[in-house]
């Protein structure tokens, strides 16, 4: 027996003391106090993040207003900064990356969860998580001296051949450019994708599988019928997670994507997203506008993707709290 | 039903082809993985020696070198990291998995997940203004802090996962012997989730230390060995970046070097976490 001091001293009885249905130790109380503390960090820091770079991006806010988003002029001589050359780069190559890692990424969540042997599951979904553990500047050395020359000598000759009277395939090959910066950031938002697809789908309850196949389904018949319909949200809360951390990357893509501030249709032409400008320019930068813009620029891509997240969240814990049967 | 029909043989037949696309799909995405391993190790193998992980690197146009203060400095970074980051994940864990049910233990586990997708780059901004500013210097220290912000919802989130795994009859068994709620939790449920939380650990730490973006503008880089933690510090992710954007062939050489060695190390963590927990998972 621990020796419980008076806790009528303390405290009269509150709503712990209550719903432990005995007198509360002062030591839970104080264990719950402490734990609640540090759990409230991780809300404070969130918020305290956006506050900071709220506060640093003042000064740009208050000068550009909206047309910081609007204007393509970011000219760092006569202190003159638009952001829109950036927002392109980061949302063309981020959609470059979803057309690709997407039907990819639920090819291998099909296949993980519903066709693959299971002896073979694990390991194959070892090494699809694997590609996440990769660090992201490590995908950069290799897009620079491996995927860059790849794209240059026998992709992009090939693309333009075939596709060229698209706008999208036209003009010089470099290599570097929105095309390598959409393939490098596909791979890395594949696992991410595929792996909470995996989730979802394995939360799909096993009664509608079996209904199907009863019916007769094949297993794509089963899947499409079944499980495709049920996890749906899921599944776009899954690309919309992997969206945020395509829009976030920082590394691989700088390396990659030619860090040229322009607007243009090919996917050959040079870019620059609004992670890699903060990652160029941040340590460079003089000046107290200049400084504020790229706060600014920051704080854009943090809240957007706080909001993605949020979003993809809820669409995420949407499938797991479904009946069983229930409809979307 | 007429199983010779041809409605038959064309679902079959589009059964095929769909499940063709997605083994085709997984193989599509273990190529890069493997192209990424094979340059890594064909092109960094001939930069690792001794002299890789106890010199400096050498101003251009010397051969030779090594990156040992980026070696030192990573470890530096990721040793600050875990001791920032773990003691609050922990606990913050353990408050979800004991009082998990309220509305602010639902707001903190999303605050958690959302914190986990914000770009690692934001975090070395908000570092920068807090830290760096604040001290007028690039340091380890803030370098630490950027990474430890990174750890912490994932640790946070292991431990509350980990800790719900912990069967509760232990719990019943430790208060019915008298003792208070907050020593069973400490003394029973964590210690017996304490080697499942280290795998975890061990996966936020293989994480973080590839980072580069947060340690931009917050440790920097130093081409020489840091004295302290309040020195601006060179670490392999950095040097990666600075040496393969850089012009030089030897330098690039030292990049790919640096990359096995990071690569290996992140590798080797995910793997042998992978492997404790198969064989906790067979043990019980």
């Amino acid at each position: 027996m621990t020796a419980r001091p008076d806790v009528s001293l303390a405290r009269p009885r509150s709503k712990l003391q209550l719903a432990f249905g005995r007198e509360a130790n002062l030591g839970d109380l104080a264990f719950r106090r402490i734990t609640a503390l540090f759990a409230g960090s991780v809300i404070v820091l969130l918020v305290w993040m956006a506050l900071e770079m709220g506060l640093a991006s003042k000064l740009s806010f208050a000068r550009f207003g909206l047309g910081f988003v609007t204007s393509t002029d970011w000219d760092p001589v006569r202190d003159q900064y638009g952001s829109l050359p950036f927002v392109f780069g980061t949302v063309v190559s981020s959609l470059v990356a979803l057309l690709i890692a997407v039907p990819i990424s639920l090819g291998i969540a099909i296949y993980l969860s519903e066709l693959a042997h299971p002896r073979l599951r694990t390991p194959i979904g070892f090494l699809v998580e694997l590609l996440a553990a990769v660090p992201s500047v490590v995908y950069g050395l290799w897009g620079i001296f491996a995927l860059a020359p790849w794209l240059r000598e026998t992709v992009q000759p090939l693309l333009a051949k075939t596709l060229g009277f698209l706008p999208f395939f036209r003009g010089p090959q470099h290599g570097f450019g929105m095309l390598a910066g959409g393939i490098v950031l596909s791979i890395m938002i594949t696992p991410t994708i595929s792996s909470v697809s995996r989730e979802v789908m394995r939360a799909v309850p096993a009664a509608l599988r079996e209904g199907a196949i009863g019916l007769g389904a094949t297993r794509w018949e089963v899947v499409r019928v079944a499980v495709l319909p049920y996890a749906r949200s899921g599944l776009v809360g899954a690309t919309i997670l992997g969206l945020g951390r395509a829009l976030g990357e920082t590394m691989a893509i700088t390396m990659v994507i030619g860090n040229r501030a322009e607007i243009s249709a090919s996917l050959f032409a040079p870019s620059y997203t609004m992670a890699s400008v903060i990652a160029n320019e941040f340590t460079e930068a003089t000046g107290r506008l200049y400084l504020s813009a790229l706060a600014e620029v920051g704080l854009l891509l943090f809240a957007v993707t706080v909001v993605l997240n949020i979003f993809a969240r809820l669409l995420v814990w949407r499938v797991g709290k479904l009946p069983e049967g229930g409809q979307l | 039903m007429n199983l010779g029909s041809a409605t038959y043989a064309r679902r079959h037949f589009i059964d095929r082809v769909v499940r063709g696309s997605c083994v085709l799909g997984t193989v599509v995405a273990l190529v890069p993985l493997a192209s990424v391993l094979y340059y890594v190790l064909v092109r960094g193998i001939g930069g690792i020696d001794l002299d890789f992980f106890t010199e400096l690197p050498k101003p251009v146009g010397e051969a030779g070198g090594g990156m040992g203060n980026a070696v030192v400095g990573t470890l530096t970074l990721v040793g600050l990291a875990c001791l920032f980051g773990i003691p609050p994940g922990i606990l913050a864990g353990v408050y979800l998995a004991e009082f998990g049910h309220s509305r602010f233990a639902r707001l903190v586990r999303f605050s958690a997940d959302v914190m986990s997708g914000v770009p690692s780059i934001t975090v070395g901004l908000f570092v920068y203004s807090l830290v760096v500013l604040t001290t007028k210097h690039f340091s380890a220290l803030a370098g630490g802090i950027a990474l430890a912000i990174l750890m912490l919802p994932m640790v946070t989130r292991t431990t509350e996962e980990l800790l719900k795994l912990v069967p509760e009859s232990l719990r019943e068994a430790a208060l019915g012997l008298g003792v208070p709620k907050w020593r069973a939790t400490l003394r029973v449920m964590l210690r017996t989730a304490l080697p499942g939380i280290a795998v975890g650990v061990m996966l936020s730490v293989a994480r973080v230390a590839g980072e580069t973006a947060p340690l931009l503008f917050t440790a920097f880089n130093n081409r020489f060995w840091s004295s302290g933690v309040d020195e601006p510090t060179a670490s392999l992710s950095v040097n990666i970046y600075a040496n393969a954007v850089s012009p030089y062939e030897d330098w690039h050489r030292q990049a790919w070097a640096a990359a096995l060695v990071l690569l290996l190390t992140v590798l080797l963590l995910n793997v042998s976490a992978r492997f404790l927990v198969r064989t906790r998972v067979r043990a019980r």
